[in-house]
């Protein structure tokens, strides 16, 4: 169990009467590759939004490294519209803010590229080496923090150089070509030091041989920021190359999980993804 | 783009500053002969403060705000109340007497001048928490609303032993140079400027870009949120303090909306975003309305009077002047960038070239 960096159990979002993640459970541990796939509105991203804290999930537990940092359970309202399962299993309240979850350990990455768009490359890394200031906003108005800023301005050159961005430091984030702005959005992500990194489609709008470079370029970050990577997405290729387990959504079920060659044999995951004939 | 010599634009830099000093300290000398040159700037000055803290929040964090009026009646209110000698009290609360505890307690301007601040901030920290969960149309509602609340608290006559009601306050001692209304603004925007530039700054550009970005990079949204509306409120409340030095007299009609609008259209005009443009947007519009004084006065040309040059019509033209940056520099005179030395010189270089290829001389191949 040590070795759990996240799970989720019996997870369950319901917008109203929609239902976009019903009863997921997961698990992911140190050091693999996982992918969360399943055709669009499967509740892929809204899983992320639950892990992250964007989104009070209705009903479950997420645990990171082995302590609870999200539990929840139908409440006012949603009590009579619940419509999940093990409603009454969960009764703890816990709630952590995205900002919290990722002091913690949890970066993530956004499916539509959510960069500061009027700032620089490297103001962008910048920001992220924010949240681990420890001198107050008199110390730094006044400069008495150059040691934390020289620091923070370090720390955050090397890691657009490791990433090959360094070049494009002082350009607008907004003017990068598509897959450099992915990347940067990744370096963005990295220098808040995670354990867990979330990439939501990371491959997407990419040409065939941008995402073949992925492939290389997540397991260079895997091995040398030693993370653990939990990842959307719906290149099969690259999915199939790269994980060492996926999970299948679809319509908010889990309906599959294993090893990539498990996956392609299952017949419900071709079902979900090419349709089942009405006249068979 | 065309880039100066660093040390060029140092010494442009230093140049100006020392030319704006001798302009400062040569109207000094005459007082008497430039009073009202000097009022005209150091009104700027106050403004330029408020602009400027404004700025902060709309323009650096996104947080529109529209409550700069009731911050600075606090300042002004607390440097009023404890600035005016005490022997003038008798006669400045000659209806309803002062209260007990206030009649002996007095403090120095500069003293005064910060604990108004201070206070504003004290009232900024516990307006920000209900408000400040409002998004962008709403916070700028329920700010003013607060603004005005303020304002009414004021005048209430149940606070009529402190801050004598409708009556207003006078005897405000004076600026004790002419210097201390600029020193005082440079300050506080120098303050202003490198908070900013900090990595708290940075923190506050990033709510303003993404939110969910910003929270997701592990920034609280709450207490950053606060923080720049606090020590906008500070600023604010400073500039008040001095709009009451400045004018000598105040009462709570001081402080009406009218005022706040003045200051957004300062932060429109010179830019959301950009620190020098609402200074320069402080001078252009403080100055820019008494210029335009000439449209007060009849004017007769041959005889011949043109018509509407009466008492207010400024107020009109002014506003289309307003209305015709707002349409044709929907960003204000500066955008969201900063004035430099290369975007003036820059901007020379292209005008320089196009009144070259507009009026090629004889002989002239131009810049081909």
């Amino acid at each position: 169990m040590s070795d759990q960096v996240l799970s989720l159990n019996d997870v369950t979002m319901q917008f109203g009467g929609v239902v976009a993640v019903n009863n997921l459970s997961l698990e992911v541990n140190k050091g693999e590759i996982v992918a969360l796939i399943g055709p669009n509105g499967a509740g892929k991203t809204t899983a992320f939004n639950v892990i992250t804290g964007v989104y009070a999930p209705t009903n479950g537990k997420v645990s990171f490294q082995g302590k609870p940092i999200i539990s929840n359970f139908p409440q006012g309202k949603m009590k009579k519209l619940y419509s999940g399962e093990n409603a009454g299993k969960y009764t703890e309240l816990i709630r952590k803010t995205p900002d919290v979850i990722t002091k913690l350990g949890v970066a993530r990455t956004f499916q539509n590229i959510r960069l500061f768009k009027n700032l620089t490359v490297f103001d962008n890394v910048l920001i992220a080496k924010h949240m681990n200031i420890k001198s107050n906003v008199f110390s730094a108005t006044l400069r008495l923090n150059h040691k934390e800023e020289q620091t923070m301005r370090k720390e955050s050159m090397e890691l657009l150089e490791i990433l090959g961005l360094a070049h494009l430091k002082d350009e607008i984030s907004s003017s990068l070509p598509y897959g450099q702005q992915r990347k940067l959005e990744i370096a963005r992500a990295l220098a808040t030091k995670p354990s867990l990194l979330l990439l939501d489609e990371p491959a997407a709008g990419m040409n065939p041989h941008e995402t073949h470079d992925l492939t290389a370029f997540i397991r260079m970050l895997k091995d040398d920021f030693h993370l653990t990577v939990l990842m959307i997405e719906h290149h099969m290729n690259l999915v199939m190359e790269i994980s060492d387990r996926i999970y299948v959504l679809d319509f908010g079920k889990l309906i599959a999980s294993g090893t990539p060659a498990d996956i392609q044999s299952n017949q419900r995951v071709i079902d979900a993804y090419l349709g089942v004939a009405d006249d068979e | 783009m065309m880039k100066m010599k660093k040390n060029t634009k140092i010494l442009l830099s230093v140049l100006i500053l020392i030319a704006a000093v001798a302009a400062l300290w040569y109207l000094d000398a005459n007082k008497n002969q430039y009073s009202y040159a000097i009022s005209i700037l150091q009104r700027s000055a106050i403004y330029a403060i408020a602009a400027v803290a404004m700025n902060m929040l709309t323009g650096f964090t996104g947080l529109f705000s529209l409550g700069q009026a009731g911050f600075m009646a606090i300042g002004a209110y607390t440097v009023a109340i404890l600035t005016i000698p005490v022997e003038m009290r008798a006669n400045v609360y000659y209806i309803n007497g002062i209260a007990d505890f206030l009649a002996n307690l007095s403090l120095p301007f500069w003293a005064a001048l910060i604990l108004g601040g201070v206070l504003a901030a004290l009232v900024g920290f516990f307006v920000g928490i209900p408000v400040l969960r409002l998004k962008s149309d709403y916070l700028a509602i329920a700010t003013l609303g607060f603004s005005e609340i303020i304002r009414a608290i004021i005048a209430a006559p149940q606070l009529d032993r402190i801050t004598n009601g409708s009556y207003g306050l006078k005897s405000i001692p004076a600026f004790s140079s002419v210097f201390e209304a600029f020193f005082i603004a440079g300050i506080c925007i120098l303050l202003m400027i490198l908070i900013i530039n900090s990595s708290y700054g940075r923190a506050f550009k990033a709510i303003k870009e993404d939110e969910t970005a910003a929270q997701a990079m592990g920034i609280n949204l709450f207490k950053h949120k606060s923080m720049s509306f606090i020590i906008s409120c500070f600023f604010t409340g400073i500039a008040g303090g001095l709009l009451a030095v400045f004018m000598r007299s105040i009462d709570s009609k001081t402080f009406q909306i009218a005022l706040t609008y003045d200051i957004l259209l300062i932060v429109v005009l010179g830019g959301l975003g950009s620190i020098t443009g609402s200074v320069i947007g402080a001078f252009l519009m403080t100055a820019g309305r008494e210029w335009l004084r000439f449209f007060d006065n009849p004017l007769m040309i041959g005889g011949f009077q043109v018509p509407l040059f009466r008492t207010g019509f400024r107020m009109v033209i002014f506003s289309l002047i307003l209305m015709a940056v707002v349409l044709y520099y929907r960003k204000g005179l500066f955008g969201d960038k900063e004035f430099t030395w290369d975007r003036m010189y820059n901007f020379f270089i292209r005008l320089r070239d196009r009144i070259r290829r507009k009026t090629p001389e004889k002989g002239d191949k131009g810049n081909v």
